[in-house]
């Protein structure tokens, strides 16, 4: 891997740009590996990272049966925080901010990181006791979280609408270690960081049957580019999970939706933060390029088509036209959807399956991107060990039988 | 956005109605007397189909009934709607 720095940028731009090599290997697929992820996003590129890198499995495949990074980790807004309500999440959220503030050293590959802060803001009465109760759990756990009058909601993001407004902000959270960070960068960055340890990245190589062995322990896979046998095998295919696991003939709690995210022309620097509502359901930051980045909410139906309804984002746009006055002359240039995997009670499911040697990272639902490395971490640890590591023990598969659930549906007081 | 075929008032657009889940889901008659896994299925699975998708909607701005409908859900086409009670069309025995 020819490694980057301040160095080898300006003396490969001294010399016109040449002699950059790519950045991961197109991969063949071997006839055996230790072990297969099935799903090329940033979740299960950083599970072969954290596999090769922290439990030196590096006889191991990625399966993409696209591109790397194009459902949804090219897809989301960008968005990350870990001011969950409930410890386990927010335990688990807030791993994946820790991983985020070193990854791009430890990547070698700048993701673009930016905790500019992220502000939830409360329009009702129940809203702000529901914050409130946010930021009392988060503190107590140890996790950064501080509420914020309407003024200084107004002094941290200038361009607020505090009051002549339908909803008038009553207050805000504000989590300063929450931020963005650049997307395909993560997927990028994590593909070439696991290709260097030896990890196979395999595209348009979709999986279309799982194999098993007489005592029903999984030995492999069937694919568009034929057959590869593993006895490890970790899926983390987002809206396409149900159909991956009906293989195997394991049944999750998920249904897909599409969610839509929309992008204007892009504009100088004028938005300094990230700033949601729940209530009045938008989702704005600004990007790098210059872009808002704008999400809306999901569509009613289940659907794998990756695309949804105009009225959706329209709904989400009216909220940001609301909140900033200014932005009324603004222009979306793109809009798309994602399909995004949406358990009962809006927590990921990571851990076992019943079939020996399959393992399971979905449910990520319409908030995964923020998880990435976190989320990567532990299911690496999940497959290298065959046990869930003490963070993500509490989102099994068992817990929608068992009772056990980890309701951020009803904490998040959303409307979903 | 979709065009839905109300079976009472016909072809309204998607704001008119509400989406009710997948259809045909049983509850059980005496709940007391399923398993853990059995409750579980009832409330929490559903076949998330790639392909045909009997689902529930209700037409709250209008008739204010429910009814069922195939779609499939690769490309938002319904093949059917029909009214509650009523078998599904023949497409739903092709569903993946």
């Amino acid at each position: 891997m020819q490694r980057f720095s301040g160095l080898s940028l300006l003396r490969r731009g001294l010399a016109g740009q040449r002699g950059w090599q790519p950045q991961w290997r197109h991969a063949e697929p071997k006839p055996a590996y230790d072990a297969l992820i099935v799903g090329g996003g940033g979740h299960g590129l950083g599970t072969a990272y954290y596999l090769a890198s922290e439990h030196r499995l590096t006889n191991i495949a990625v399966l993409e049966k696209g591109w790397i990074g194009g459902g949804n980790t090219g897809r989301n807004t960008t968005i990350i925080r870990s001011n969950y309500l409930f410890p386990e999440s927010a335990a688990l959220y807030d791993h994946a901010v820790k991983l985020w503030e070193g990854l791009s050293q430890a990547l070698n590959y700048n993701v673009m990181f930016s905790q500019r802060g992220v502000m939830m803001l409360a329009h009702t009465v129940h809203d702000a006791q529901v914050a409130k109760r946010h930021v009392h759990a988060n503190r107590a756990a140890g996790v950064d979280n501080e509420w914020l009058t309407p003024r200084e909601a107004q002094a941290f993001c200038p361009l607020l609408n505090i009051g002549d407004i339908r909803y008038p902000v009553l207050g805000a959270a504000l989590q300063r270690r929450g931020g963005t960070a650049r997307h395909d960068a993560v997927a990028w960055g994590y593909a070439r960081a696991a290709d260097a340890l030896g990890v196979d990245i395999i595209e348009n190589c979709e999986v279309t049957g799982i194999r098993r062995n007489a005592d029903g322990a999984v030995e492999g896979v069937e694919t568009t580019r034929g057959t590869i046998r593993a006895p490890r095998i970790g899926v983390a295919a987002a809206g396409h999970s149900s159909v991956v696991l009906k293989m195997a003939d394991v049944e999750l709690p998920l249904e897909s939706y599409p969610l839509q995210a929309l992008v204007s022309e892009p504009v100088k620097p004028v938005f300094p933060c990230v700033v949601m509502s729940n209530t009045i359901h938008a989702y704005i930051s600004q990007s790098d390029k210059g872009e808002l980045v704008i999400g809306a909410g999901t569509d009613a139906y289940t659907s794998y088509t990756q695309r949804g309804g105009p009225h959706i984002t329209g709904h989400a746009l009216e909220a940001i036209c609301e909140l900033f006055p200014t932005f009324r002359r603004m222009r979306m240039l793109r809009a798309w959807g994602g399909i995004v995997d949406v358990t009962p009670d809006r927590s990921p499911i990571i851990g076992k399956t019943g079939v020996p040697g399959l393992y399971v990272n979905c449910g990520w639902g319409t908030g995964g991107f923020k998880a990435t490395p976190g989320s990567a971490h532990v299911f690496a640890w999940t497959i290298a060990r065959d046990e869930p590591h003490p963070l993500n023990a509490p989102f099994t598969l068992e817990r929608f039988r068992d009772g056990n659930l980890i309701d951020e549906a009803a904490a998040a007081a959303v409307m979903h | 956005m979709l065009l839905i075929e109300c079976p009472y008032c016909g072809e309204r657009p998607e704001p008119e109605f509400v989406y009710g889940g997948q259809a045909h889901v049983a509850r059980p008659r005496v709940p007391a007397e399923v398993s853990a896994d059995e409750w579980a299925r009832y409330l929490y699975l559903r076949n998330n189909s790639r392909g045909v998708h009997a689902e529930r909607w209700r037409h709250t701005h209008g008739c204010g009934r429910f009814f069922n409908a195939l779609r499939d859900t690769t490309s938002d086409q319904f093949l059917a709607t029909y009214k509650v009670g009523e078998p599904p069309p023949a497409a739903a025995k092709v569903a993946r």
